[in-house]
Formats: C-alpha cells, structure tokens, sequence
C-alpha cells in the first residue's frame, strides 16, 4: 500500500502520464469526448430542471400546496323531491360540520367576495371586496409591504380595517403617500387601511383585492351565515384528494344535493395541480439522472475501449518498458492512472462547458419576474459526487487495458512489429 | 558473469512443441565480447531472450553474476533486468513520442532515481555517444546511427553489468554498422561485457568470442582474432 501511495503522488508518475496524454492528442481528444459529453448533458440538463422546479416553486410559493377550494353551483340532477337546476348556497354551519365531522384539516376558512367601488378622495375603483379570518394569511401568505394583515381582534370588534394590494394603493394613493390609517370608503362606509399586500406571483385574478375582516363583510352587505366558498388544507399525513371528497359528500349531505351529482358543488384542488408539476419535474430530473450517468458510462467505456485499442498499439512501448525494468505493477498504475486523469479531465472539460450552457441559459430565460427557469443551477455536491463516481469508472475501466498490457510477455511485445 | 547449464527451450505450436533450444552450455567471463551467430531458427534470439530474463527456460541452470535466474516472477525479473542489463535492439524501440534525454532516463526512472540525478546521468551517456546536441530531439528527428546511439546510452544508463544486443545494426547501413560496432569496441576496452545476437559475419568478426547455434544447439564456440576498423 505504501509503495502504491507513494506511486500515486510521486510527480515522475504523473510527468509520464502528462506526456503519454499530452504527446499523442489526437488520441486523447477522441477518448475524451464520451465522457465530456455525458457530464455536460448531466450538468446542464440537471440545471435546467432545477431551474424549471425553481420557477415552479416561486409560482406557486405563496400558496399552500395542499389546499382545496369549494363552492356551491347549480345541481344537476332532482334529489329528495327537489329539482335540478336548483343554486346551492354554502353556510357558515357547514364549515362547523366540517371541522367536528372530516379529520386530517388542518385550515378550514370561509370566504366571501363582492365586487364593490371603492373610493379615496377623487379617486375610485372596481375591486374585489373579500371577507376574511387571519388564518388566510396562513394560506394564501401575503407579504406585506406596509402594516399588518387582518387579526382576530378585527374580527371581534367587527372593525372597518381593510388590507388592500399594492395594485390598489398605487391607484387610490398619492406615490410616496403613506397609506397605513388613510380611509377609504367601502359601500358608502370609511375604512381605516391597516395594510398593503404585494402583488401574488400565481396569477388568480387581478391584482386587486381588498381583504376585511369576515365578521365586518356580514355586517355591511348583511350576509347572514351565507359564504362564498371555502378553502382547506390537510395535515400532513392526510391525503388532500380524500378529504376533499369527504368534505363535498358531506356537503351534499347537509344540501339535499343527490351524491352522484358531480355540478352540484365546484372545487379546485391545488394539491392534485401541484403534484402533477412536481411529479413532472421528478420526472425530468430522473430522466436527466439515468440519461446522464448512461452516457458517462458509454464514454467511460469508450475511454476504456479506446485505451485498450491504443494499449494494443503501445504493446512494443510496453515491452521496452519492461526490458528497461517496469514491474508490471508500474504498468498497470500507469494505465490505469492515464484512464482516470483522462476521464477527470474530461469530466472537469464537462463541468466547466455544462457551468458555461447553464449561464447561457440563465442570460435567456432566466431573467426577470417571470422567468421560465429560474436560477438553473447544479449543487456543488452534485459536482462533486459526479468527479468521484468519475474517479471510480475511470479506476475500474482502467483495469481492464491494464491487466491486458501486461499480460502480454515482455518478449511477445518486442517482438510484435 | 554468465553461467548457463544444459538449457532446454520449447514453444507450443499448435498441438505440438518447437523444440528450440537443445541443451545449452555456455559461460562467459566479465570483460568479452560476445557474437551469438546463426541462421534464422537456430535459436539465437530465444537464447538472447532467456539471457535477457524476458524469457524463461523450461529446463537448465542459468544465473547472472552469481545469482540463480529462476522462477523469479514479474516483478523480481523486472528489478533484475533493470539492475543487471542493457538491452539494444535491431529496431532501436526508443519510445517515439519522449526526446533523446527521456529515452535515455527511462531506465534511470524504473530504477527510482530522482529527476536531477537521471537527467545528469542521461546527459553524460548522450555525451558519451556523442549526441547530447540531440537531447531534445525526437526520434524521428534522428538518423537510424543516431537512434541506435541512443538506445545504447540507454542501455549504458543504468550501468549494467551485461550489454545485449539483438541484431543491433540490423536496420543500419554497412558504413553506419562499423560505426556502432566501433563504438561498441570501445565500451568493451573500458570493461563492458557485451553479447550480441548477430547473423553477420563481418559483425561476429568485430567481438572476441563467436559461438554459433544451429538446431538449437552450439556447433562451435571459439575465440577470435577481433577486427578493429581504423577510424
């Protein structure tokens, strides 16, 4: 072991593997081009989808993947002496039946929306006025440019406090105004402004929502217990899909709505979305992996294949080395260490182009809010385990030229012509 | 130096066995110059090669400056052939992509010496055959002279007790021949032990000693006036 270690790091080895890899190019380009290859395709194209799942991330970042929509339509089908046709209207006391009767919830929040003017001095505008619990900020998080988001002291005092985006406050206020305790009137009615939103990355909608307090929303438009829908989330151990259907079954329960009847209630399930473009990029970057270590190994073969040609070609060099006293372990080390520098290299030659495409493809689509690959990179770990699973096929294929080498007898080799 | 006993050589061929060296006997003592003569298939070249330790005899005594050659293994031969011998070649096998001066430090490199050390002794065997102007020169940049001087300051390099040579200016020109052979002289006056491997008269005529194979065994072996070229 000493005297391999001390094969390993002695310069004279590494000058005599230079020059055999440096003195017949040709060669050493044409074997380095499997394994360059293969590590360019491995590192670009795991950049790429790490772009992809990073643009996909930031687009649905500030909503709870697991969450469910709900809401009532028309029925569509006559059920318990009721027509079809017939609105369904969900309440405030089927969300409580919900909650004591469906497990796994997590979150389960009723919301109301209204469309409604909104006026600020001279200025007005056509918004969406939502009635909300502090819980949606849990949801659906809001990043908050100025202020705070509804609490539940709101919610008791039934306070006149909106949250607006930041849409809103740039056509109702003055630019640089500071809009934290500004009124603005709501249905004839000031509202103080406790807070303004950034914008949503995820397009649902325009930009330009006022969220009040749930309990202010009922009283102002006289809502009664009557919501416009409901959002949940499940626990973590729970499938969204199940609770989901859970929670419609029971509401058709509690609405006479007949169980098969599909129109009856509407739902969006941001889970089931989120899974299939998580899925879809797991897809890609197991596709990336096994097409990526794939061709590795054919150019790590190609490597090995071309070595053991030229070790064919060399048998008369190899012959004088053994007449001028190289051990056939000097051999082999040298074979197999001319087989590991040229996969190294070739897959540092791959590393760096691979860094190169992914910067090119950072300057075409990565720029900007709405980039479609968003910082496509590869982790340094990744790097490096692809070097050492480099250093191993390398090794291993390596062997192969190398036992071939010397198991020619040195006289066989001088003779060869 | 060289002690060979009842040495019996054979090659497989096919189903059946080349027997090529028919009990050999021979010595020699330090200082000789050494022609193995022969036509082709007379056994000379395997001799050479089992002199070499690239070889192995089936049967017989051979040892080398006192040491039993036998069943050594790759590794040991290795070491002895770096140790004890010089080899030259007919067709020079200098390794074509390393300079004059790498040529000569290779056995210098298996003997583990340090860089300084086998460049400074490369330099002073290129000298000794008079081309360390051609240091830096690839072989092809060579005549086939200058080449076959190269291999010998190889074969010098690692000061070794026996000089082989198999057919060395076989693929020489006669005037570039007397040249190398003259040289060859010339290390033996300073004491080298020099055997070669020759189907040329006019070579066997320039060493002291010629033993001449046929069939695998020796047909004569005699001391010879040497033939020295004025030069």
């Amino acid at each position: 072991m000493s005297s391999f270690m001390k094969f390993l790091f002695e310069r004279d080895t590494w000058q005599e593997v230079y020059d055999s890899v440096t003195k017949n190019k040709v060669r050493t380009v044409i074997t380095m081009i499997g394994v360059w290859w293969g590590i360019l395709l491995l590192i670009s194209l795991l950049g790429a989808s790490r772009g992809m799942e990073n643009s996909f991330n930031r687009l649905f970042g500030d909503f709870a993947t697991n969450s469910v929509f709900i809401w009532g339509q028309n029925t569509s089908m006559p059920f318990k002496g009721f027509q079809d046709g017939r609105a369904v209207q969900l309440k405030l006391t089927h969300i409580k039946e919900i909650e004591d009767n469906i497990s796994g919830i997590e979150i389960l929040l009723p919301r109301i929306r209204n469309g409604a003017q909104v006026i600020r001095n001279s200025l007005s505008g056509n918004y969406g006025v939502n009635g909300d619990f502090p819980l949606l900020d849990k949801i659906q998080k809001k990043k908050m440019l100025n202020g705070r988001f509804i609490n539940q002291n709101d919610i008791d005092l039934k306070a006149k406090v909106a949250v607006i985006s930041e849409d809103i406050y740039k056509q109702l206020f003055e630019k640089n105004e500071d809009p934290i305790g500004g009124l603005i009137q709501i249905n004839k009615i000031n509202f103080k402004v406790i807070g303004v939103f950034q914008n949503e990355d995820l397009d649902m909608g325009p930009n330009s929502d006022v969220h009040i307090p749930f309990t202010t929303f009922q009283r102002i438009y006289n809502t009664g217990d009557r919501i416009g829908w409901m959002v949940l989330t499940g626990k973590q151990d729970f499938s969204i899909k199940q609770i989901e259907s859970d929670a419609k079954l029971l509401l058709k329960n509690l609405n006479n709505i007949h169980p098969n009847d599909n129109m009856a209630l509407g739902s969006f399930n941001l889970g089931k979305e989120f899974a299939k473009v998580t899925g879809f990029i797991t897809g890609i970057q197991f596709l990336t992996w096994f097409v990526g270590i794939a061709t590795l190994i054919a150019g790590v073969f190609a490597i090995g294949n071309i070595l053991l040609i030229t070790v064919k070609e060399r048998t008369k060099e190899i012959g004088v080395r053994r007449a001028m006293g190289a051990t056939p372990f000097e051999i082999k080390g040298q074979i197999v260490l001319e087989s590991v520098f040229l996969t190294l290299m070739s897959g540092f030659f791959g590393i760096i182009t691979g860094g190169w495409i992914l910067i090119a493809i950072d300057r075409v689509w990565g720029q900007g809010d709405d980039a479609t690959l968003v910082n496509a990179s590869v982790s340094i770990a990744i790097v490096f385990v692809s070097l050492i699973i480099l250093v191993i096929l390398g090794t291993l294929i390596g062997l192969i030229p190398a036992f071939k080498a010397t198991s020619v007898k040195p006289i066989s080799a001088l003779r060869e012509e | 130096m060289l002690e060979i006993k009842n040495l019996h050589k054979s090659y497989p061929i096919g189903d059946t066995k080349l027997h090529v060296l028919k009990g050999i006997n021979m010595s020699v003592e330090d200082g000789e110059m050494v022609a193995i003569m022969g036509s082709s298939g007379s056994g000379k070249s395997t001799l050479l090669n089992i002199i070499g330790i690239l070889d192995e005899a089936d049967q017989g005594e051979y040892s080398l400056d006192n040491v039993k050659i036998k069943n050594l293994g790759e590794k040991k031969a290795a070491i002895y052939r770096n140790k004890f011998l010089g080899f030259i070649f007919q067709s020079f096998n200098l390794i074509k992509y390393k300079n004059a001066l790498d040529n000569v430090s290779l056995p210098l490199y298996y003997q583990g010496l340090k860089r300084e050390k086998r460049t400074e002794r490369a330099k002073f065997y290129l000298k000794k055959v008079g081309l360390l102007d051609w240091s830096s020169h690839l072989p092809k940049e060579l005549s086939g002279g200058q080449q076959q001087r190269v291999a010998i300051a190889r074969a010098l390099a690692s000061e070794p007790k026996l000089i082989l040579a198999d057919e060395p200016t076989g693929a020489l020109d006669s005037n570039t021949s007397r040249d190398i052979m003259t040289f060859l002289q010339k290390l033996n006056d300073e004491g080298k032990t020099i055997l070669i491997v020759t189907h040329e008269q006019e070579i066997a005529n320039m060493c002291k000693r010629i033993v001449r194979l046929r069939d695998g065994i020796i047909l004569e072996d005699n001391f010879i006036n040497q033939l020295r070229i004025k030069v």
